[in-house]
């Protein structure tokens, strides 16, 4: 029978590898394989995940140094001959094993004030809005996001910069920016702009490259570099 | 400590060209004092400038004037690129720009290179 | 730093960017051009001694870099060296107005 040879980060903060073995099927994702382990070998092993479809982004580890959602990630395109390496993801802290703590993340969200702020009330109309209008198509692109935190730990600039807001949050702002409802432009391009939001962005596309929803951060990021540097130079920021 | 991530994430051509341009950036920062200070010496006359332009004859200067005009244009094509990934509407061709920038940087590299 | 300043920042990085990339490519064909037909004192000079055109445009060509590489480096520190107070300021600020004025100094020495 096939093994495959599965090294799982196992502690917090600190903590090392401990190989287990798995037998290899035919078709097999990183997330069964993880799953295994658990429920057959050690149950100590602790870890996310929740629909095991591709939806959820709750599966989101470190797969041979790649975040990736294990749920999609099928085990012949990761393993090296018969070897696969499991982390939890980068740039967050570790709680247990592959388990993260994410609320510096959407405190991050928050913090770059990715929440709808309304212009109207339920007395008014409804809002129209062409969906081929270039706002609503520029906040179409990244609306998809599941807050996975894939971008965010695959971005070298969180990892330099404690503050950075990252990826998603800044992304999640640009599609609210774009929203012709949303009435809280001024503040929220204020909070998104600086050395801890936008403008730390290197253009390295480590979130785009690796966002399971196809999304490209960097897009939006420098939607709101342009946006802010337009504010500035208005003297609306 | 959180986890870190290491090369095998890096390991993608705009990551590269990251790298490039900062650390190019870097050494031509560290470079233009002594350009200037070499420059300044034909305030001293055109026999001291002379001497100078002399000195950098030897090859190993003249090699490394070769990576220093590489660096330049890398900087300024990967620059070029950045710029317009940041002003420009978004397209996914916009990748290939690196391979534009490389392309281009390579040549005035050489160019430099065979004029000498 | 607040957010306005840091965005100011962003605008003159970009700016001096734009304007770098023509003085450099201007830089890089003349630097080609000389190479070729030898380089010596006279060759140099011969060229700049007098020429006010070529001193507007060297001066400008150092305004913009003083501008661009202080910025630049103020974020590789902040990110590699973790140096992120306003110390770092007051020594970028300190490393533009040196850039400026030494390279001054080198437009205005092949230029009398």
């Amino acid at each position: 029978m096939n093994l495959l040879q599965v090294s799982v980060w196992r502690g917090a903060a600190s903590g090392g590898y401990r190989t287990y073995e798995v037998p290899r099927q035919e078709s097999q994702s990183v997330l069964d394989v993880v799953t295994y382990i658990q429920r057959s070998i050690d149950p100590t092993l602790a870890y996310r995940f929740a629909c095991r479809v591709g939806m959820c982004g709750a599966c989101a580890m470190t797969v041979n140094g790649v975040a990736r959602w294990t749920c999609r990630t099928h085990v012949t395109k990761v393993a090296k001959g018969n070897a696969i390496q499991i982390a939890p993801l980068a740039n967050l802290p570790v709680v247990k094993d592959l388990v993260t703590d994410m609320r510096e993340f959407f405190d991050k969200w928050a913090r770059a004030r990715g929440q709808f702020v309304p212009s109207a009330t339920r007395k008014d109309d409804f809002a129209r809005v062409a969906s081929d209008s270039p706002g609503r198509v520029a906040a179409n692109a990244g609306i998809e996001c599941i807050g996975c935190g894939v971008c965010y730990a695959s971005c070298d600039v969180v990892s330099w910069n404690p503050d950075y807001l990252g990826p998603a949050a800044l992304n999640r702002a640009w599609t609210l920016v774009n929203d012709v409802r949303d009435r809280a432009r001024r503040e929220r391009l204020a909070a998104v702009a600086g050395d801890a939001g936008c403008h730390a962005c290197h253009t390295h596309l480590d979130c785009s490259e690796r966002c399971p929803k196809s999304i490209a951060p960097t897009a939006a990021i420098a939607g709101l570099k342009r946006a802010v540097a337009l504010a500035a130079w208005k003297g609306e920021l | 400590m959180n986890m870190r991530n290491d090369y095998r994430s890096r390991n993608h051509p705009a990551w590269w060209a990251f790298l490039v341009h900062r650390l190019s950036g870097l050494a031509l920062s560290i470079f233009l004092p002594f350009h200037f200070w070499a420059l300044g010496q034909a305030l001293q006359g055109e026999a001291k400038l002379d001497s100078l332009l002399r000195w950098t004859e030897q090859p190993l200067v003249k090699f490394a004037e070769i990576v220093l005009v590489l660096l330049l244009a890398a900087h300024l094509t990967g620059g070029l690129r950045l710029l317009a990934l940041e002003f420009l509407p978004w397209r996914d061709w916009q990748k290939s720009l690196l391979a534009f920038a490389a392309g281009a940087a390579l040549a005035a590299g050489l160019a430099f290179a065979l004029a000498l | 730093m607040g957010a306005k300043s840091e965005t100011w920042l962003w605008i003159a990085q970009r700016a001096s960017a734009a304007l770098l990339a023509l003085c450099v490519l201007v830089h890089l064909l003349t630097i080609i051009y000389a190479v070729r037909h030898g380089l010596s004192g006279a060759a140099i000079l011969e060229r700049t001694r007098g020429n006010a055109a070529g001193l507007a445009f060297y001066s400008l060509y150092v305004l913009a870099i003083a501008v661009h590489a202080p910025i630049g480096l103020r974020t590789l520190c902040q990110e590699w060296l973790g140096w992120r107070n306003a110390s770092l300021n007051w020594f970028m600020a300190a490393v533009a107005v040196a850039l400026f004025a030494f390279g001054l100094r080198a437009a205005w020495a092949v230029f009398v």
